[in-house]
């Protein structure tokens, strides 16, 4: 395996006629760290990691692998092992013969075939042709094409997608495992859930731009405490949190006061005489705070 | 090793690795035979056949379309659609299928890519014209000798022309490519390629044979050059040409166009994004 490399991303912009698919965007991302790459459809991700990898030129900006671009490293995918979403295999051909394409094209050892198929649990249907692959068979093969050559950097574009439960636990183990090995794990997501048991640190995007950066327990900095509260004497209740001096919103299942805590909203209903039919105290959670900033986006655009 | 030598050898790897080579194999095959071997057999049996017109001095009809090379060239003037089909879908499979994005992944070096290819499908265009004349010679050979007709294997001739007809086999399969990557559209290159070999060139050398202009521009069209490079065939029989280019002119030709519609492919379709 070769050292995991820092990815730099430099002002990095691609218009394509006159839409700004990615604009400005600038962040590292660390070795020996899994890093989520986030942001809903169309947001720029798959435009960005493409550039890196040398696919699609850039506009203006630059990304590299510790300051050098995909093209110029002396065996590519023997430093960065890639699988992108689009990154479809021609159907008649076998998973072994596609791995042994794929290594004869990227100067690695033929024997590596049989040595990945192994550990994405692909050796049993290795000959059989990919067209009779499902997309999780596909995804595993996807991955095993990127290890072949044991990089030290791991670029994954939407790799737990179509994956069952069962896949799912096991690529987030496997993932953390070669984290653990020091390597650098670059993975996309458009579903924040789908890939926080996993990630280490977070790189949020919207509509091409960069709407967060940090650890995933930074996200709960943007965590908000609210409390839901409902009575059978509706308008009562209302009114008597008014006259307390609390703002609120109308909800199905009640009135959501906002940075309370549960007891001061009982205490109010108590001194008033008012019957609770339910009284409860919420985090935004992640998901919220991560639509949040995926829709902040929005607000500039 | 190089990037080069990796692309040359993996592009050999994924010809081999999927059923596509062989099935056009065998149809190259069984369409050849039975060109050569009928034709063979047919003309060798019109009235007034080999072996009984000697006496008069000028060729019957029957000995003119029974020349052994004749024969034998089928494999070139009927059969170079196949290696230009398989060079095609080598170039506009990777587009149709975006197999791009891993071909580029593993070698960044895109002019290595095509090359590559390039050179790849010019060895397995030569062994398309294995193929074609193992149909040709042996089978259109074979019907030329049960009809009495002298198959001249013994004569250098026929195997230099066997060489040459091997050669623009190759340079076809070149051709191919190059045309698949300024047509990435794959249904789009096959009807194109089936459209000018089979019908809209032999109408062009018809038609450019009635004036002598014309005719000799009409000597640079591919499959005339192809069969100055091999020999005559029966297009080349029915136009009557003043003055056909010389053998070598001939591959010079499809060298040529081979360059040409690579480097086109590759200033256009394959130095785009890949998205």
């Amino acid at each position: 395996m070769t050292a995991g490399v820092t990815i730099e991303f430099n002002g990095l912009s691609k218009t394509f006629g006159a839409v700004q698919a990615v604009d400005q965007l600038t962040f590292h991302v660390e070795p020996g760290k899994v890093t989520g790459f986030l942001g809903p459809n169309g947001a720029g991700k798959t435009t960005t990691l493409r550039m890196l990898l040398g696919l699609v030129k850039p506009t203006s900006g630059t990304a590299t692998f510790g300051g050098v671009p995909y093209a110029k490293l002396p065996v590519p995918a023997a430093t960065v092992g890639a699988a992108l979403e689009a990154a479809s295999f021609v159907p008649g051909r076998t998973a072994r013969n596609h791995l042994r394409v794929h290594a004869s094209a990227a100067r690695l050892p033929a024997s590596r075939v049989d040595q990945v198929l192994m550990q994405v649990g692909l050796a049993e249907a290795a000959d059989r042709r990919v067209a009779g692959y499902s997309l999780g068979m596909r995804q595993r093969l996807g991955l095993a094409t990127a290890l072949l050559g044991d990089p030290g950097v791991l670029v994954l574009d939407e790799p737990i997608n179509g994956l069952d439960p069962e896949g799912i636990k096991w690529i987030r183990g496997f993932l953390t495992a070669l984290a653990a090995e020091g390597r650098t794990v670059l993975i996309s997501s458009h579903l924040l859930s789908e890939v926080q048991q996993s990630v280490d640190e977070v790189v949020i995007i919207a509509k091409g731009r960069l709407a967060h950066v940090g650890t995933l327990a930074s996200l709960d900095a943007a965590d908000t405490l609210r409390v839901v509260v409902n009575s059978p004497e509706h308008d009562r209740l209302a009114t008597a949190l008014t006259a307390a001096g609390y703002t609120f919103d109308q909800a199905r299942s009640g009135l959501v006061v906002h940075d309370v805590e549960a007891i001061d909203i009982g205490r109010v209903a108590l001194a008033a005489g008012i019957p609770l039919s339910a009284l409860s105290r919420h985090r935004s959670g992640l998901e919220d705070s991560f639509l949040a900033l995926v829709s902040g986006g929005e607000d500039h655009a | 090793m190089s990037s080069f030598l990796a692309a040359i050898r993996s592009e050999f790897l994924k010809v081999f690795t999927t059923r596509v080579w062989w099935g056009l194999a065998i149809i190259l095959f069984a369409y050849v035979a039975f060109a050569a071997a009928g034709a063979a057999l047919l003309f060798a049996n019109i009235p007034g056949a080999a072996g009984s017109s000697g006496a008069g001095g000028a060729q019957s009809a029957s000995e003119m379309l029974t020349q052994p090379g004749l024969i034998y060239g089928f494999a070139t003037s009927i059969g170079y659609v196949f290696p230009v089909l398989l060079g095609a879908l080598a170039t506009t499979g990777e587009f149709r299928h975006q197999s791009l994005t891993p071909t580029f992944l593993a070698n960044p070096n895109r002019g290595h890519v095509l090359a590559g290819k390039v050179i790849a499908l010019t060895g397995v265009g030569a062994l398309y014209g294995v193929i074609a004349l193992l149909a040709s010679v042996g089978l259109g050979g074979g019907a030329l000798a049960i009809s009495g007709i002298d198959p001249q294997l013994t004569d250098p001739d026929t195997w230099a022309l066997i060489g040459r007809a091997v050669l623009a086999m190759a340079l076809w399969g070149a051709i191919g490519v190059g045309l698949g990557a300024v047509l990435p559209s794959q249904v789009g290159a096959i009807i194109v390629v089936l459209a000018f070999t089979q019908f809209v060139e032999p109408l062009l050398r018809l038609a450019a044979s009635f004036s002598e202009v014309t005719a000799s521009i009409g000597r640079f069209l591919p499959g005339a050059a192809t069969d100055a490079l091999v020999g005559p065939s029966f297009y080349s029989m029915m136009s009557t040409q003043q003055d056909p280019l010389t053998w070598w002119q001939g591959g010079l030709v499809l060298f040529g166009l081979a360059v040409v519609v690579s480097l086109i492919g590759y200033a256009t379709t394959w130095r785009r994004d890949v998205t």
